[in-house]
């Protein structure tokens, strides 16, 4: 490839929702781009739960509904807090959510991202798999000018280099770009595909045509570590899994796999996959540091975007979303330069962090900045509060002939036991804190 | 329940015989100077084992996630990288 010396304007490392929304978003405006990504197809190291926001993609392929491979429309979404034999939950149904166009599908990664990829190809860039970027090329100032792949002779140019490499990043950090991730910035989500007929799905859930639900849970299922587990609808399948943080996963025994069989057996979860087939078990790191944890997001020729800059929203439980818009804005940003005249300096580039500033990917890592430190050392949102509701939820539902002010006394008496009053004024205090 | 092996027996792989992407640094770190070997616990694919004194390490059914690498900060003894290009893992549903 040195032979022939071909220059791309842009090489954008990985084709997941990052790389794909910055690869279609600069080819479409006629830059000369190169995608590289090392899965036998783009997908097929690809792995999420997984909801698709349609706003994000919307704002880069309009009419992404008439083609996409879409599972089902999100019209109903479950919170579960659970203990070991309950669940205390809400339901949020509505036909205002559920008129067209949909808000949020549910999808089959594999599938979504292959569809993605032939958009990219089609918006004119070229994208080669079973390629893998093992370093970056840097000029003698430092500026980063292409990539070397494991072929031979693997060097290509190009005068920006857009990482959406994914989590592990390797290679920004083994480039010196970004530190590699921590345990306690990380959650490792495992997941099983099970497949049902579509009669079933439609039937357990109350679904007709391509609605969907999802259920999100939390509470005892993490036995104590700080995660969640999520339960979606597909067209004739569920995934469901479970992640948490890491650096509670290395404090404990249970293996991931059994933490995931345990949640089948949930006696709220088993009934709802019951006669299942799993067909694939998937495993998946999340960046959740947040805020305070985000690396560099530039630099002389480079750009991170989706999960090599960490930017997850853990609340919301959204990522692809965040992934996209960061594609993209890094995608706007390097037509800006163009239009400009301007080169791909660090200062430049600067020009990439103002626009996330300005959209929701910063704005709500920040306003989020202080969960992920709340749940580290604030264990009773994981523990305790799920216990004490169900009990309370178990107390004020069972008519035994106990009288209700006699009840009411004794659920609060179980809070004040198990966080003391202070304490439950001081937990109202850090919630809020942590949310504002 | 379900075991993790007969998990990983429904996913696609395309093994890189005897070149394995992910390698102990140093089996004496594991052995003898790391007390939690969280790696055993942590990996979802269970590629990693300790028996009889010794750390295990067969990658075959890797799902590519990073966890033992992330897990071991405090030795930094594995050497992890992604399989050669178009070999490990191939998620038909992701």
């Amino acid at each position: 490839m040195t032979q022939n010396i071909e220059k791309f304007d842009v090489i954008v490392v990985g084709a997941g929702p990052a790389g794909n929304a910055a690869a279609y978003t600069l080819a479409k405006a006629g830059k000369k781009v190169l995608q590289l990504e090392r899965g036998e197809y783009p997908g097929s190291k690809n792995v999420q739960g997984a909801i698709l926001y349609a706003d994000a993609l919307e704002k880069i392929i309009p009419d992404f509904r008439d083609s996409a491979p879409l599972e089902r429309t999100v019209i109903e979404q479950r919170m579960w807090v659970m203990e070991d034999e309950s669940y205390v939950g809400t339901t949020f149904r509505s036909d205002r959510f559920n008129q067209m166009p949909g808000n949020r599908y549910t999808i089959i990664r594999a599938r979504f991202d292959k569809w993605f990829s032939e958009q990219v190809q089609k918006a004119g860039a070229l994208v080669i798999c079973e390629m893998t970027v093992i370093a970056l090329l840097r000029d003698a100032a430092g500026k980063v000018i292409g990539v070397e792949v494991d072929r031979e002779d693997g060097k290509i140019y190009a005068d920006t280099v857009i990482l959406a490499d994914g989590v592990n990043s390797l290679v920004a950090s083994r480039a010196g770009l970004r530190e590699d991730i921590k345990p306690a910035a990380v959650a490792l989500a495992v997941k099983e595909t099970i497949f049902l007929p579509k009669e079933t799905v439609e039937a357990r859930f109350n679904l007709k045509g391509s609605e969907g639900v999802v259920i999100e849970m939390l509470g005892s299922i993490s036995q104590g570590m700080a995660g969640t587990a999520f339960l979606y609808t597909n067209k004739d399948s569920i995934s469901l899994g479970i992640g948490c943080m890491l650096s509670d996963m290395k404090a404990q025994n249970t293996t991931p796999a059994e933490l995931l069989e345990k949640l089948k057996q949930h006696p709220s979860v088993a009934p709802l996959i019951a006669g299942g087939e799993t067909r694939e078990y998937a495993a998946h790191l999340i960046p959740e540091g947040g805020y305070h944890a985000l690396p560099e997001l530039y630099g002389e020729g480079w750009l991170l975007v989706g999960d090599s800059a960490g930017f997850v929203n853990a609340v919301h439980r959204e990522g692809s979303n965040l992934a996209m818009t960061s594609g993209r804005l890094a995608a706007e940003t390097l037509l800006e330069l163009g239009e400009k005249g301007l080169p791909s300096t660090a200062a430049n580039l600067a020009r990439y962090k103002a626009r996330l500033e300005d959209s929701i990917v910063l704005k709500d890592l920040k306003k989020y900045r202080n969960i992920p430190d709340t749940l580290h050392s604030q264990r009773q949102f994981l523990s305790d509060y799920p216990a004490l509701l169900n009990g309370a939820a178990h107390e004020f539902f069972t008519v035994d002939g106990q009288d209700k002010a006699t009840k009411e006394k004794a659920i609060f008496n179980a809070f004040r036991e198990r966080r003391s009053l202070l304490g439950l004024l001081g937990d109202a205090y850090r919630l809020w804190r942590a949310t504002r | 329940m379900m075991k993790v092996e007969e998990k990983l027996f429904q996913n696609r792989y395309r093994v890189d015989a005897d070149r394995p992407h992910i390698r102990i640094k140093n089996e004496s770190v594991c052995n003898d100077g790391c007390v939690s070997r969280a790696c055993v616990v942590c990996c979802p694919a269970g590629c990693w084992s300790f028996e009889e004194g010794k750390i295990g390490l067969i990658t075959d059914g890797c799902l590519e996630c990073g966890t033992c690498r992330v897990v071991c900060d405090t030795h930094g003894n594995v050497d992890w990288n992604y399989p050669r290009a178009g070999f490990g893992i191939l998620f038909k549903f992701g």
